[in-house]
């Protein structure tokens, strides 16, 4: 029997999508069986980012509906026999979905998936509600910045009314610089305001944006700093403790004597 | 006439009328009616306040009213307050209500609101977008980064505490005060209270608050304001 999880911001933009994607590509690295369903209806872009969009002939406004049956409308994707997509429809109208009709299509994806993940749409609508109703669990995408803590912390309060564990933190596009600078919120005090457990950062790396474009997660790429934190987010998922990157990294101990030292 | 139903008192601040509590009240009104018109001042004096004390003497509000419009009627009385003992069960309830402290282990989080009817002792964080909100005072056992709100039903005598105190506004009855447009880490161990003497919410730190003021529950307030 899988797990289900709901990734969810409230503010659109922050990185669900690609935090969805690259979770489920890092899973799948790691054996587990994965499902992705798209419920951002009207604007689907898990399967873009997956590189499956030319393989779509059903949806998941087709399977509710039940124009289709749910296995004819799942992709397998084109790197791992163990990841299939449910990609959200561009045209319907988004009243199409139900809360009820997810819940009981992630019942079923639970007998055959070892974790579903579950791209949630922006805002705190009935697409929220719909993202929301079939979860397990929830994983909350936030960048640091105060509108962005804002919408996680309201997403938060409402995650705590739903029946499913005390949702888990990822904070995305850090960019060390502004960090230094103090232009960006720090890690902790976003940790401290939110005050629930964080499951990872992940670095603002062009090679994200680069990968996406090529229809191929950065999580498959072996050695970038994105790819690395969201392949120790997916083992934190599993239950093994990971200790957080050093977002650093790039710059050694000796550099950090050299500045010290006044060296450039 | 046997029993006198009305006693005028002169004081340092005005008059303090002490009425009879056990006759019925028709009596009551016809006598300080006449003892009244027999008393009355003359033409230049000041205005003089009258305190109107009815011992354990229910009066309904329409009775109240022509209590005073009966004191009104002589031009230069003017009633300050009317004291009574007693008072209904009903209001015993309501006053009970809104001096309990309300114990709440939480965050309040962006776009909630958590409200009570008395005093609220909040042991968690209100976070940017939150609110609190009392008839009474507010504690808050934690991080104070939304919106508090004391002292709602206009009681101006309440207090806003905080662990740390970071709010983005603070309100007490009908005066709010907002924090500087400039980034603050917060004050620890920090309260708000309403300076009288310019109608403004001022900050200090929570271990001088003893010296300045004390915190009164409604309930309190109440007995010793009548
Ligand atoms: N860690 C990252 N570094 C750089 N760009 C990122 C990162 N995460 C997301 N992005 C980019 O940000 C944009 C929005 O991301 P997306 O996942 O679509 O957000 P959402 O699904 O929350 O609307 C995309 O262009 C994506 O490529
Ligand atoms: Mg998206």
């Amino acid at each position: 029997m899988g797990e289900a999880i709901v990734i969810t911001s409230g503010k659109g933009g922050v990185g669900k999508t690609t935090t969805a994607a690259n979770l489920g590509t890092s899973l799948a690295l790691l054996d587990k069986k994965v499902c992705l369903i798209d419920t951002d209806i009207g604007l689907r872009n898990l399967d873009v980012v997956l590189g499956l969009e030319n393989r779509i002939i059903y949806d998941i406004v087709d399977v509710i509906q039940e124009k289709c049956k749910l296995q004819q409308a799942l992709i397998k994707d084109k790197r791992f026999d163990c990841l299939y997509l449910l990609p959200a429809a561009q045209t319907s109208d988004k009243t199409a979905l139900t809360a009820e009709g997810m819940k009981q299509m992630i019942d079923e994806l639970k007998q055959d998936y070892d974790y579903i993940l579950i791209d949630c749409p922006a805002g705190i609508e009935q697409g929220y509600q719909n993202a929301v109703a079939g979860a397990d669990k929830a994983i909350v995408v936030t960048t640091p910045e105060k509108s962005s803590v804002r919408d996680a912390d309201r997403i938060i309060g409402l995650l705590e009314q739903e029946e499913i564990e005390p949702p888990h933190l990822v904070i995305n596009r850090i960019r060390n610089h502004m960090m230094e600078n103090g232009d960006m919120l720090a890690i902790d005090d976003i940790v401290q305001i939110l005050s629930i457990e964080l499951l990872g950062i992940v670095a603002d790396d062009d090679e994200v944006i680069k990968a996406s474009n090529h229809g191929e997660p950065i999580a498959f790429q072996p050695n970038t700093r994105a790819s690395i934190a969201y392949r120790n987010i997916a083992r934190r998922i599993l239950g093994e403790s990971v200790p957080l990157m050093n977002l650093e990294q790039k710059e050694g101990f000796f550099d950090k004597v050299k500045k010290a030292l006044g060296f450039r | 006439m046997t029993k006198q139903f009305v006693t005028i008192k002169g004081t340092r601040d005005g008059l303090t009328l002490i009425l009879d509590d056990t006759c019925a009240f028709e009596d009551l009104l016809g006598e300080l009616e006449r003892v009244l018109t027999a008393n009355d001042i003359e033409g230049d004096e000041p205005m003089v306040t009258v305190t109107v004390k009815i011992g354990n003497r229910y009066v309904t509000q329409k009775q109240e009213d022509q209590l005073r419009e009966t004191i009104r009627k002589q031009k230069k009385l003017v009633v300050e307050e009317i004291t009574s003992n007693v008072i209904l069960k009903e209001k015993a309830l309501q006053w009970k209500e809104e001096s309990e402290v309300r114990l709440h282990q939480k965050i309040v989080r962006s776009g909630q609101v958590l409200e009570v009817t008395g005093d609220l002792l909040l042991v968690g964080d209100v976070n940017p977008g939150g609110k609190v909100v009392a008839s009474g005072n507010i504690f808050v056992m934690g991080n104070l980064r939304g919106i508090a709100h004391a002292g709602v039903k206009g009681n101006k005598d309440t207090i806003i505490a905080a662990s740390l105190m970071a709010p983005s506004q603070l309100r007490i009855a009908e005066v709010i005060s907002r924090s500087p447009d400039h980034d603050t880490e917060g004050v620890p161990m920090e309260c708000g209270y309403i300076d009288t003497s310019k109608d403004q919410i001022v900050m200090d730190q929570l271990a001088r608050l003893a010296k300045t003021r004390s915190i009164m529950n409604a309930f309190e307030r109440r007995v010793s304001h009548g």
